[in-house]
This record gives structure tokens, C-alpha cells and sequence, in this order.
């Protein structure tokens, strides 16, 4: 928007790679002054670090001992309180220590499975928009294919086949999400090979290899990292419906699974809220969080879209 | 075949009516959006039978052995084991067990429950309508509210009204559906504080009513899954709607028709409206389809005895033919909404398609 415009080459004749690195500064910067013209953005921003903070120091803060069911420090099922600010558990342990521990594995599953998705959609759109042709026929058809079942239940029914662990959840969201992201990247992979420099490049003899991962990818990355943030929020919750349905892994502690325990604890009997309000609440401010990051990313890059700031 | 004539029919009787030259545009166009109609035909098929193959094979790479999750740990006999294997087929080998059910599933015969003894198809069918009435009633809902809302906010962009509804519908948009029906239930049916339980914990009747009671009764367990639904459910249609019709703001259309004198009000309901309505179309009935397979985790808090709650149940045993029927008609609801959205959207946007 400002400054950034004069060429960095013009003063000193630098190397391809240094001004490689000084272009991608300068586009970094001003990406980052039209991302903080939206406000809900940085919210989703500030509301991340301060989640990112919690999982991280979550060690140091409340450590591994909290999630022990054998040597909880109070008992079953207490109220908040001045040792308990939300109460405990019905093994008797600390709610607020099990909400920030559940952090860790919440955001962790959502990151890995937003990265699968990610990575499968980016490999399918990019390879079915190079190599055009029957591979490109017969890799949509599969997308579509996907695109049409409803995620959740493929997802419950790969969580159902394989067994109870961080990587089966991982893989059954990563593995149901990914079509949208292949469709958006196939589209723009379509734009850019179509663009003269492409041919250039193909005329200098680059391979499908050095296309690809040089002139495509650079190019649908903005795309693919917008897609991220908003896969990132629908995977944690996810998760959550997955840990609350019981095929999540019963040995790690996390949001939804501690709802689930809440309810098996007969919790919405008995109005006992403060063990279900919490875990909820955090599952819906750190999906908003990645959904406003989303949103923003998503305007600052395609301004037409319209986002309210 | 029988379209086909009616359709044929009609491209005959509307030719006559015309004057002779110029009915060769509208009847290739027809002859176009048959075409077009019957690939989107087949490949909804072929979706349906991909859908059926996977379920198939997917539910068989579960360890273990079915017939003794069956027996449940009991002290069961040898021979009564492989009574068991007879009677579910599971003693054939696997690809005979798979051509038995796709022949058995294109009669409509999807196997026997494990837990329940009866045909799977049965219980389907037993469900399904308690599922529709849940999913048609919270679909009409936040159809309307995500609509109505959402021209508001769109008409009105970047007011606070706007901000305030966007807001608000990406929040519940966020929020996890089990866990705002566990809220709702505590608040509303159980009670807090003052707050007396208002309605049912759950199901879907209290037994022993009848005639205009019973209807009663319905509805008021209806409430808060429905409510439950809409929240979280309308934000999208919201969001969709909101940006269809922010993109016909510009249009010059729009400009011709406050020149005219219009009133704002009837620029947005007779003209900007109507326009954005065919992207938001392909969306609401998308999500009729996803709402149905979206349904697992309110019927399962609510105990609704809907196909949601029926595969939980399934689930957690597992029944396998049970689980893989309800995939199918899960998947199959998604698949016919989407192929009935291919099929009205040439109708409704006459540029699109023909």
C-alpha cells in the first residue's frame, strides 16, 4: 500500500536470492498492513496467541500430573470454588488444570489435520490442473466423489474401522476435508498455467517438475494458506464431535472428550454447568478464532469477496 | 423414459404453437438440458453405487469378529457360533458375501441387524420419518431466518446491523451442535436457578396421548432439537445469501430501478432479491442433504428416535449392517440433494447450463 513499490533492485546490484528474499519481505509486509485493517482478524489473531500461549506453557502451568485419575486432588464432582475456579471432575480432579491441558491436544489434532487436508488437496488440485487430460477427469471425479459424501459420517465411519488414537482422528478428518481445497487449487493452477510466463519457462526446458513446484505452487500458496485457517477451525471441531461420539483416543484429555465425560457423569441432569460450559465455550472461541484469521486472509487476498471489517 | 415423452411432447406442442422458423432455438435447448439432465442423472448413479461398494468394504476392515462382538463376551458354543455365522452369511467368502448384497440391496434388502434381529431396512424406514420431521422443520427455519437475515445485512453493508448479524451467525456458526443441545437442556429442561424446566429432557413423545394431545405433545419436544439446529445451521445460509446479493449490488439494473422512482424496499424484494437467490439456491439444497446426515449428533442428545440416534446405537455395538445402511441412505440423502440442486439450477437461471 505505502512504500513498498520502488523496485529493492534499483540501489544496489544484488544477487536473484537476496532479492528473491527482499520481494517476499516486501509482499509479507503488505500482506500484514491490509490484514491489520481488519479488525475481527487480528481479534482472531489475539484470541490464538493467547490459546497458543496456554497449550505451550501448559507443561510448566499445570503439568501431566492433572490428567491422572489416581491421584486427584479433590473430590468427585465439586462445585467451583477457591482450589477449584470450576470445579472438578468425577475422578475428583481439577477442571480448569484439564481445560488448559485439552488445549494441547485440540489445537495439535487440528493443525495436523488441517496440514493433511491441506497437503492432499494442494497434491490433487495442482497435478490434476498440470497434467489436464484423463488423470485430470479420473482425479475430479474422485473429488466430487468426496465432495458429495457427508463428512462427518465418512469421518465416524473411518474412526469406527480403525483403532482409538490421535493418528485415527487425525487421518479421518485429514482424509474427508481436503476436496474443496483441491477444487479452489485445480481453478487457480488452471489460471496460472495459462499465464505467458508459464510457456517461457516450459520453452527453457523446465520439467512438469520445475512448473509445478516453481511456478505454481508459489502462486495458489496464498490460497492454500486461506483454506488452511478455515479447515484448521471446522477440524477442531470435528474432533470435539469425534472425542464426544467416544472415538476419540480415551487416554488423552481433550475438549470433547471431557463433554463426554460430562455427560456420561450424568452432568446435564443433575444442571451440574460448570463441567460442560467450559470445554464448549473454548472449542467455539479458538474455531472462531481460526475462522475471523480465515476470513481476513481470505479478503486481504481477494478484496472483491466483500468480508465486513 | 416417461420425462422424456412428456418432455418430447411439449417441445412438439410448444413448436406448433409458434410460428414456423425460430422453434429450432428453444427445442435444442431442451434437447441441451435433457442431455445435460441425464448426465447429471448418471453420474448421480454411479455415485450411489461407488456409495454402496465403499460401504461394503469399509465396514469389513474392522478387527475382530463380528460374530463375537454379537455373543457380547458370553460362553457361546462352537456350533452355535457358526449358526450364527449362517444365519448373517458371514461363513461365505467375502467376495460372494459382496455380490449377495448388492444383489440383495438393489431389491431394497439391506441385511439383517445384529442387535435387533430384523431387517435393517425396517428399522430404517421405522426412523425415517421422525428424522424428516426433526430435518424439514429446522431446514424450513433457518432457511428463512438465514435468508431473511441475510438480504438485511447484505442491504445494509457494513452498518452495524450488518456487523452485529455476521457477527453473531459466524459465532453460532462455530459452536459445536451436542454442545449448545446440552446447554439448552440444562437451561430449559432441567432448569437453573428460577428457571423451571420448560420442556423434556428428551425423546419424542410422552406416551399415552392421542389425536390433537399427541400433536401437542410432538411439538413440544420438537422445540429445543429444532432450536438447536437453527442456531446452528442458519449462519451459513446467512453468510451465503449475504454475499450472493452484495455481488448484484453493483448492477446497473438496480440503478434503473431506483431511476424509475421504486422504493429501496421494493428495489431489494423485486429485483436484487431474486437474483441473488440462484447461487443461494444450489447452497439450501445442498444443505437439506447435509442436514440429514447433521442430525447424528442432536438426535443422539436429544434421544430422538431418528436415524441419527439408530447410528449411534449401531456404532457403539458395532452393527455393522445397520452402520452400513445408514451410511448409504446418509450419503444417498446428500447425493439426490445435490443432483436436484444440478437439476433446477438451468431452470432458474436461464444464462446458466442450456
Amino acid at each position: 500500500m505505502t512504500a513498498e513499490t520502488t523496485p529493492p533492485a534499483a540501489r544496489a546490484p544484488a544477487g536473484p536470492r537476496q532479492l528473491a528474499r527482499q520481494r517476499r519481505r516486501a509482499s509479507l509486509v503488505r500482506f500484514w498492513n491490509r490484514y491489520r485493517s481488519h479488525r475481527a482478524g487480528l481479534l482472531g489473531l489475539a484470541l490464538l496467541a493467547l490459546f497458543a500461549l496456554a497449550a505451550l506453557t501448559a507443561p510448566l502451568t499445570v503439568g501431566p500430573d492433572v490428567a491422572s485419575v489416581t491421584e486427584a486432588p479433590g473430590r468427585p464432582m465439586e462445585s467451583p470454588s477457591g482450589d477449584f475456579p470450576l470445579g472438578t471432575d468425577r475422578f475428583g480432579r481439577d477442571l480448569l488444570g484439564l481445560l488448559i491441558w485439552g488445549t494441547r491436544v485440540s489445537l495439535l489434532i487440528g493443525l495436523l489435520a488441517a496440514l493433511l487436508s491441506v497437503v492432499i488437496g494442494a497434491l490433487v488440485g495442482i497435478t490434476a490442473g498440470h497434467f489436464r487430460g484423463v488423470y485430470d477427469t479420473v482425479m475430479m471425479r474422485v473429488t466430487d466423489w468426496f465432495l458429495v459424501m457427508p463428512t462427518l459420517v465418512l469421518a465416524i465411519a473411518l474412526a469406527t474401522v480403525m483403532s482409538r488414537s490421535l493418528g485415527t482422528i487425525v487421518l479421518a478428518i485429514g482424509v474427508t476435508s481436503w476436496p474443496t481445497t483441491a477444487r479452489l487449487v485445480r481453478a487457480q493452477t488452471l489460471a496460472v498455467e495459462s499465464r505467458p510466463y508459464i510457456e517461457r519457462a516450459k520453452a527453457l526446458g523446465g520439467g512438469h517438475r520445475h512448473v509445478m513446484s516453481r511456478h505454481v505452487l508459489p502462486n495458489v500458496m496464498p490460497l492454500v494458506l486461506a483454506q488452511a485457517t478455515l479447515i484448521i477451525s471446522s477440524s477442531i471441531l470435528a474432533e470435539a464431535t469425534l472425542a464426544f461420539l467416544g472415538l476419540g483416543d480415551p487416554t488423552v484429555v481433550s475438549w470433547g472428550g471431557l463433554l463426554q465425560e460430562a455427560r456420561e457423569a450424568g452432568a446435564v441432569s443433575s444442571g451440574d454447568w460448570w463441567y460442560l460450559v467450559p470445554p464448549g465455550i473454548a472449542i467455539a472461541v479458538v474455531a472462531l478464532a481460526f475462522t475471523l484469521c480465515g476470513r481476513a486472509v481470505e479478503s486481504v487476498l481477494n478484496p472483491r469477496l466483500g468480508v465486513a471489517r | 423414459m416417461t420425462a422424456d415423452a412428456v418432455s418430447a411432447s411439449v417441445v412438439e406442442s410448444g413448436g406448433a404453437a409458434l410460428a414456423a422458423p425460430p422453434d429450432r432455438g428453444p427445442r435444442r435447448n431442451r434437447a441441451a438440458y435433457l442431455r445435460y439432465g441425464a448426465g447429471k442423472l448418471g453420474g448421480a448413479v454411479v455415485s450411489l453405487l461407488a456409495v454402496l461398494v465403499t460401504s461394503f468394504f469399509l465396514f469389513r476392515l474392522i478387527p475382530g469378529d463380528p460374530v463375537k462382538t454379537m455373543t457380547g463376551g458370553r460362553q457361546v458354543s462352537a456350533a452355535q457360533l457358526a449358526s450364527y455365522r449362517r444365519e448373517f452369511g458371514l461363513d461365505l467368502p467375502l467376495w460372494q458375501q459382496f455380490t449377495d448384497y448388492c444383489g440383495k440391496a438393489l431389491t431394497g434388502d439391506l441385511g439383517t441387524s445384529y442387535q435387533f434381529r430384523a431387517p435393517v431396512i425396517d428399522k430404517i424406514t421405522e426412523a425415517l420419518p421422525n428424522t424428516l420431521l426433526l430435518t424439514v422443520t429446522s431446514f424450513v427455519l433457518y432457511t428463512a431466518l438465514g435468508i431473511f437475515l441475510g438480504t438485511r445485512a447484505a442491504w445494509r453493508n457494513g452498518g452495524p446491523g450488518d456487523r452485529l448479524n455476521t457477527g453473531l451467525a459466524l459465532a453460532l456458526y462455530s459452536i459445536p451442535s451436542f454442545w449448545l443441545g446440552l446447554l439448552l437442556i440444562i437451561v430449559f429442561s432441567v432448569g437453573v436457578g428460577p428457571v423451571p424446566g420448560l420442556f423434556p429432557t428428551g425423546g419424542m413423545e410422552s406416551g399415552g396421548e392421542t389425536g390433537f394431545a399427541y400433536v401437542l405433545d410432538v411439538a413440544h419436544h420438537l422445540v429445543l432439537p429444532v432450536v438447536t439446529l437453527v442456531a446452528v445451521e442458519y449462519g451459513q445460509t446467512l453468510l451465503v445469501t449475504r454475499s450472493a446479493l452484495l455481488d448484484e449490488m453493483g448492477g446497473d439494473y438496480l440503478t434503473t430501478a431506483r431511476a424509475k422512482g421504486l422504493r429501496d424496499d421494493l428495489v431489494r424484494r423485486r429485483h436484487a432479491v431474486p437474483n441473488a437467490m440462484l447461487p443461494t439456491m444450489t447452497l439450501i439444497f445442498v444443505n437439506l442433504g447435509r442436514t440429514v446426515a447433521g442430525v447424528i449428533l442432536v438426535e443422539t442428545v436429544f434421544s430422538w428416535p431418528g436415524l441419527g440416534g439408530l447410528f449411534y446405537q449401531a456404532l457403539s455395538v458395532p452393527d455393522l449392517p445397520l452402520v452400513q445402511g445408514l451410511f448409504f441412505v446418509f450419503a444417498a440423502a446428500v447425493i439426490v440433494m445435490n443432483t436436484l440442486a444440478d437439476l433446477l439450477y438451468p431452470l432458474l437461471d436461464p444464462r446458466v447450463g442450456r
